[in-house]
């Protein structure tokens, strides 16, 4: 690595000792004589910094490791905390339906199950909401109506989750359960599943994954929307005036430009609203009955999410049925870990994701 | 990418078409102004159909923007205004009962920054304005059109056996090339070009350059450039615009390139044109 940059700065060396020779003494040739054959010095580059570099690049060392170590710590008192419930499940741990501790017999299958519908069913929910709503701020809204949107969207996303909890509980559910029948009624024929025992009963529905997943898509839109709509707004603008110089429509332009650009983004920012939306919790709490009961139809009472049930058990847990708690907290925690980490990954490899923070 | 918006749908002959038929492009006391600042002020100007027309002048003069005023592209630029009549072939394209992507259509324009789709293959990347504007032709249409694009852009042969890959996979003068090619697969009557030499070294300039006499009598081209070697070697007419402190940009002299650069009739054009000020 040294060797040419050595040879470079020789020759250049060279170079200006000559020609300042033959500017002040035009008429005179000047022969360099040939330097002699030494072997290149390596040297090593070095400052020394001040106290204050040192204090200012310790800090912000300290800060940075200090997260990582908090994450580790997080990972290692559950891991720890889990260790007698696993000991005593093993794998039974992720199969087993019930929750019953006393009884020796507990395990986040059905917690699992829950926790993925009501993910999934936000997703559905949550994720034409904002790309759409992306799209109309970065590329439809006029400006002086953008700045109030992105004002808004940024403020819905630090709503506390609980102010959606009520909203959900007394507003959203009633105005649901009718939704939740039709589709259960109507489409009991080709996808039987979705068939409740008891069809006429508003309590059939009440406390469904249904509800609670689109009331979580609702808590994620903003966070969504603002990811998607920061991506959009950095596509080019030499492209974007290249498609439409060529005679495209808005539409046109936003496809043939917009959409590809933003590909990661929409991607990174679905990952992460997924993330947010299987630790969720409290909006989950107040829609799901607090009884065990366990049902794989999303439409019919009786689901269950990781986050949910650690809200409702820890109060009344002890011994085995702690760690069991701290175990699905394990699990929660790898996933959302997993979740988020892989949506930083996609949003920062891609082209229109370098400068954007997630 | 691959499906688009159909919204206009139309049959086109089958490609290469031998008769092009350039249009004359006329402004009419063009005024345009961002927010209140008047940057452009009564412009008249005949751009001869088949002919190729400079736009020359010192920076911040407005021939940038009285280009985009050509195309519809000036008043998406928000705060933007403007005033007088652009007639294409006699129409006016700012007339409200046409589509300003309709204009667009008929009057192509390359960027001073090559802007290919960066994700799109080169083939794509020709074929996009057909794709955008919604008109359907068949693959074997499609294959002699995209040849036929590359060949008048003069960049056929360097990328004849890597056409699958992506826009951004070539060199800056290639890149600048492939949007002339894509600007000319639409078959514009006119092709605008912004400075489309700027940021190109010398031979991929020279290859522009032939580029630009090899489609001139085809397509209608305006170009703007602050080379005045350039403008010389390439135009037909030339336009010298200036803008004085204070002053709207305006058209000082116009006339045949020849005589702008021989026989200026104005001073400031006479200093301009031989590199004494811009």
């Amino acid at each position: 690595m040294s060797g040419p940059s050595q040879d470079e700065l020789a020759g250049l060396d060279g170079l200006g000792a000559s020609s300042g020779r033959t500017g002040s003494n035009a008429p005179t040739i000047v022969v360099e004589k040939a330097p002699e054959p030494r072997a290149p010095e390596g040297r090593t580059i070095a400052q020394r910094p001040t106290t204050q570099d040192r204090a200012f690049v310790l800090t912000a060392r300290g800060a940075a490791v200090s997260t990582l170590v908090i994450m580790l710590l997080i990972g290692v008192f559950l891991t720890l905390g889990a260790m007698p419930a696993f000991r005593q499940q093993g794998f039974g741990f992720l199969l087993e339906n019930e929750w019953l501790p006393e009884a020796g017999n507990f395990g986040i299958a059905s917690l699992l199950w829950g926790t993925f519908v009501v993910g999934l069913i936000a997703l559905v929910v949550g994720f034409p909401i904002a790309l759409g709503a992306a799209l109309f701020i970065s590329e439809f809204a006029p400006r002086s109506l953008k700045k109030a949107l992105i004002t808004l969207t940024d403020l819905m996303a630090a709503v506390p989750a609980v102010i959606y909890a009520i909203w959900a509980l007394f507003f959203l559910q009633e105005q649901l359960l009718g939704v939740a029948q039709w589709l259960s009624t109507t489409l009991d024929g080709p996808l039987g599943f979705l068939a409740v025992a008891v069809p006429d009963s508003p309590s059939s529905y009440t406390s469904s994954a249904f509800i609670a997943g689109v009331a979580v898509g609702v808590v994620i839109i903003p966070t969504m929307t603002s990811v998607m709509r920061e991506v959009f707004s950095q596509a080019p603008v030499g492209e974007r005036e290249g498609a439409i110089a060529l005679g495209a429509t808005r539409w046109g332009m936003i496809r043939a430009v917009v959409l590809p650009f933003g590909r990661a983004g929409i991607i990174g920012g679905t990952m992460l609203g997924l993330g947010r939306a299987l630790g969720e919790t409290i909006v989950v709490f107040a829609i799901i009955s607090p009884v065990f009961d366990f049902t794989t139809n999303p439409l019919e009472s009786g689901t269950n999410t990781i986050a949910a049930h650690i809200a409702i058990r820890y109060s009344e847990s002890s011994g085995i049925a702690l760690a069991g708690l701290l175990g699905a907290g394990l699990v929660l925690f790898f996933f959302t870990l997993t979740i988020n980490t892989l949506a930083g990954i996609v949003v920062s490899r891609s082209r229109s994701g370098a400068a954007t923070e997630i | 990418m691959t499906t688009f918006d159909t919204s206009v749908t139309e049959q086109l002959p089958a490609v290469p078409v031998s008769a092009f038929k350039p249009a004359a492009l006329v402004a009419e006391s063009v005024n345009a102004w961002f927010g209140t600042h008047h940057v452009l002020a009564d412009v008249d100007l005949t751009m001869a159909a088949g002919e190729v027309t400079a736009l020359i002048g010192p920076s911040g003069c407005g021939k940038s923007t009285f280009l985009r005023t050509l195309n519809r592209m000036h008043e998406l630029v928000p705060g933007s205004s403007l005033s007088g009549r652009i007639l294409l072939d006699g129409e006016d394209i700012y007339d409200p009962a046409r589509r300003p992507i309709e204009s667009r259509r008929r009057i192509g324009m390359v960027f001073q920054k090559a802007n290919p789709f960066p994700t799109m293959s080169l083939y794509d990347n020709v074929v996009a304005g057909m794709k955008l504007t919604g008109r359907k032709i068949t693959k074997a249409e499609t294959d002699a059109l995209v040849e036929h694009s590359l060949r008048s852009a003069g960049l056929w042969e360097e990328v004849k056996n890597r056409l699958e890959a992506p826009g951004s996979s070539l060199s800056g003068g290639q890149q600048q090339r492939l949007c002339i090619a894509r600007a000319l697969a639409v078959r514009p009557d006119v092709l605008l070009m912004d400075e489309p030499c700027s940021a190109l070294d010398p031979t991929s300039t020279r290859r522009v350059e032939e580029t630009i006499r090899a489609i001139a009598g085809e397509v209608t081209v305006v170009i703007v450039t602050h080379n005045m070697q350039q403008a010389r070697r390439v135009s037909d007419h030339c336009a010298f615009f200036l803008a004085a402190q204070g002053q709207p940009g305006h058209i000082v002299e116009q006339g045949r390139t020849e005589d702008i650069f021989e026989r200026p009739r104005d001073a400031r054009t006479e200093d301009y044109v031989n590199g004494r000020f811009g």
